[in-house]
């Protein structure tokens, strides 16, 4: 009896620790977000920006940070999702914010199928060269059918109807910055959730061992692709996110440049970690933002030299290095 | 009575070579059955035509009554046969707990599950909580596996195989670079496997076959020389020439 007790709040605690984290997680979010709303009032494009790349970062860190598929290509779910959105509102009246969000959702979870099917075909260098080619497919794809996506000159007309029929979408994107606020939320929760969960255990076992995961008995491909919908679905709603609040989609959304950033962003807050999605995410964008301010000629430079001394001083990235160095304390002290 | 799992003439020849010639055995619930043989004898190739890794040139491969000769090697796993690898393959970041509970859950069919959380599941944790205590793995079981000495290491690979409750356990090197002295541990897990579980092992650590297996099977450039008990092993002249010949050599020549 004392035994099983001792048992049950041995494994209690973690458990408890766990939740108590992604409060604090939850916590930091909003209060960041009503910072930045009170911060920056005439920047809020700028942060709702962020919020749909962070979308997009966290959708590759479902595949590339837990499960280990390496993607050049992911920006094709993201920009799916905008593309997806937009032409609901400007071609046939979907102007619904929510509704363009769940057209977003659904449109994104296809191209996750549809690249998912492509990519996972192959193994790393094949697996990343075919990524790069299933972006310059969708690239190109949007680019031809211009009397739908209005090619090269971006898809425009996009008109997204108040809020709840109650918060119109106005010129400062105050709505637009506390419903991608939100929807960030959202899935956040919902991801802690997934990554925690049996299948997000699955999808750590095959990032660490896929022939281990195998001699278990379970499809690797088959927690890769439903993996690949999810983050299909997640970067989607990054996509929706961003057509509403520019009211805007342009091919750049389908880019390959935008695939390699995000990636990178990921890189630089720390892969396999919600929170180094976010992190790398902010930290980039604002880095970015300030340093092309301050210096218009050499701003590239700098970034590039921010993401080498992350590399080499902070490899497991922002976050990463911060979460194990605070580890190491804690080791240290018990 | 009917063989739990069997092969039959199997054959596989890679460009001309043959590797598995003609080879059959068969393995009843219970079974305590070690395939023995030289480097290059053909064991690796036969351990992968027997897990589905590899598709034989000719020969059947049944399991439970059941031809499984065509099925991948993720439904003989459903099917009831579970292998242990040569070179540990953990993962390394893991910790012995989720490692087990990830085995439970997938046998359970409830590895898929998006929500919730095996801590929260009790008949998950108990069942995991009991195969690291058989194995005196219980408290390791928040560390991560890097973190562990391989010889215990070599302890989980078997807590794994055995999480899968399998019907037919194929062990291959289960004490493979583990140090003399904590061999005796593995020993120790082998002799605590189900008795009613018919276990292939292949060793090159003959105390250990010696002890362990009730009947070897010698296998030599592809093709089967012996099948006996470990007592006649050694005397058999073409297992001395095939096997321990080098060794019968030097006896000879001192």
């Amino acid at each position: 009896m004392a035994a099983s007790t001792t048992q049950t709040l041995a494994a209690g605690a973690p458990a408890r620790r766990n939740i108590t984290g992604s409060l604090i997680g939850i916590a930091a979010i909003i209060v960041i977000g009503i910072i930045g709303y009170y911060l920056f009032p005439n920047n809020l494009a700028l942060l709702t920006r962020i919020i749909a790349t962070a979308l997009l970062v966290l959708s590759i860190d479902l595949v590339t940070g837990y499960c280990g598929v390496a993607t050049l290509g992911h920006a094709a779910l993201f920009g799916a999702g905008a593309y997806a959105a937009g032409i609901a509102s400007a071609h046939y009246g979907i102007s619904d914010p929510l509704l363009m969000t769940l057209v977003g959702a659904l449109a994104g979870a296809v191209a996750g199928l549809v690249s998912g099917l492509i990519i996972l075909r192959a193994h790393g260098l094949p697996q990343l060269v075919l990524s790069i080619a299933v972006i310059h497919l969708f690239h190109e794809a949007a680019n031809k059918a211009s009397s739908w996506t209005g090619g090269s000159d971006g898809l425009s007309g996009i008109a997204p109807t108040a809020l709840l029929g109650l918060f119109e979408f106005d010129l400062w994107g105050r709505t637009a910055y506390i419903y991608g606020l939100a929807l960030l939320l959202i899935v956040f929760v919902l991801l802690q959730l997934l990554v925690r969960s049996p299948f997000g255990m699955l999808a750590r076992g095959v990032r660490e061992d896929p022939l281990r995961i195998s001699a278990m008995g379970a499809s690797v491909q088959s927690v890769l692709l439903r993996m690949y919908v999810i983050s299909g679905v997640v970067a989607g709603i990054g996509g929706a996110l961003s057509a509403m609040s520019t009211q805007v989609v342009g091919l750049d959304s389908l880019s390959f440049t935008l695939s390699a950033e995000s990636l990178v962003m990921l890189v630089l807050g720390g892969t396999g970690s919600l929170y180094g999605a976010l992190v790398g995410t902010v930290s980039f964008m604002w880095f970015e933002d300030v340093v092309s301010a301050a210096n218009p000629f050499h701003w590239l430079t700098m970034v590039g030299a921010l993401l080498i001394a992350v590399v080499l001083f902070a490899p497991r990235g922002l976050y990463g290095t911060a979460a194990a160095l605070v580890q190491r304390l804690k080791g240290g002290r018990a | 009575m009917i063989p739990l799992f069997g092969v039959q003439n199997l054959n596989k020849s890679f460009g001309g070579l043959a590797v598995t010639n003609n080879v059959s055995l068969s393995l009843a619930a219970g079974d305590r059955l070690a395939l023995i043989g030289p480097n290059g004898a053909g064991k690796t190739t036969f351990v992968n035509l027997v897990t589905g890794n590899l598709l034989p040139n000719s020969g059947t491969v049944r399991l439970a009554g059941q031809d499984v000769t065509r099925r991948n090697a993720m439904e003989r796993v459903r099917l009831g046969l579970v292998r242990s690898f040569q070179v540990t393959r953990l993962f390394y970041g893991m910790t012995p707990e989720e490692h087990l509970a990830l085995a439970v859950l997938q046998r359970e069919g409830k590895s898929g599950r998006m929500v919730g959380r095996y801590q929260a599941m009790p008949e998950v944790m108990d069942e995991v909580r009991d195969i690291l205590d058989l194995l005196g793995l219980l408290e390791l079981s928040h560390l991560k596996v890097r973190e562990i000495a391989y010889g215990q290491q070599r302890l989980l690979e078997i807590a794994l195989a055995l999480a899968l409750r399998p019907k037919v356990l194929l062990l291959d090197e289960p004490a493979a670079g583990v140090p003399q002295s904590e061999t005796a541990r593995i020993e120790q897990a082998l002799d605590k496997l189900p008795p009613d579980l018919a276990v292939l092992m292949i060793e090159h650590d003959m105390d250990l076959v010696f002890r362990f297996a009730k009947r070897v099977i010698v296998l030599a450039a592809g093709t089967v020389i012996f099948d006996g008990s470990p007592q006649d092993v050694t005397k058999d002249a073409r297992v001395r020439e095939a096997y321990l010949g080098s060794y019968a050599n030097v006896g000879s020549a001192a």
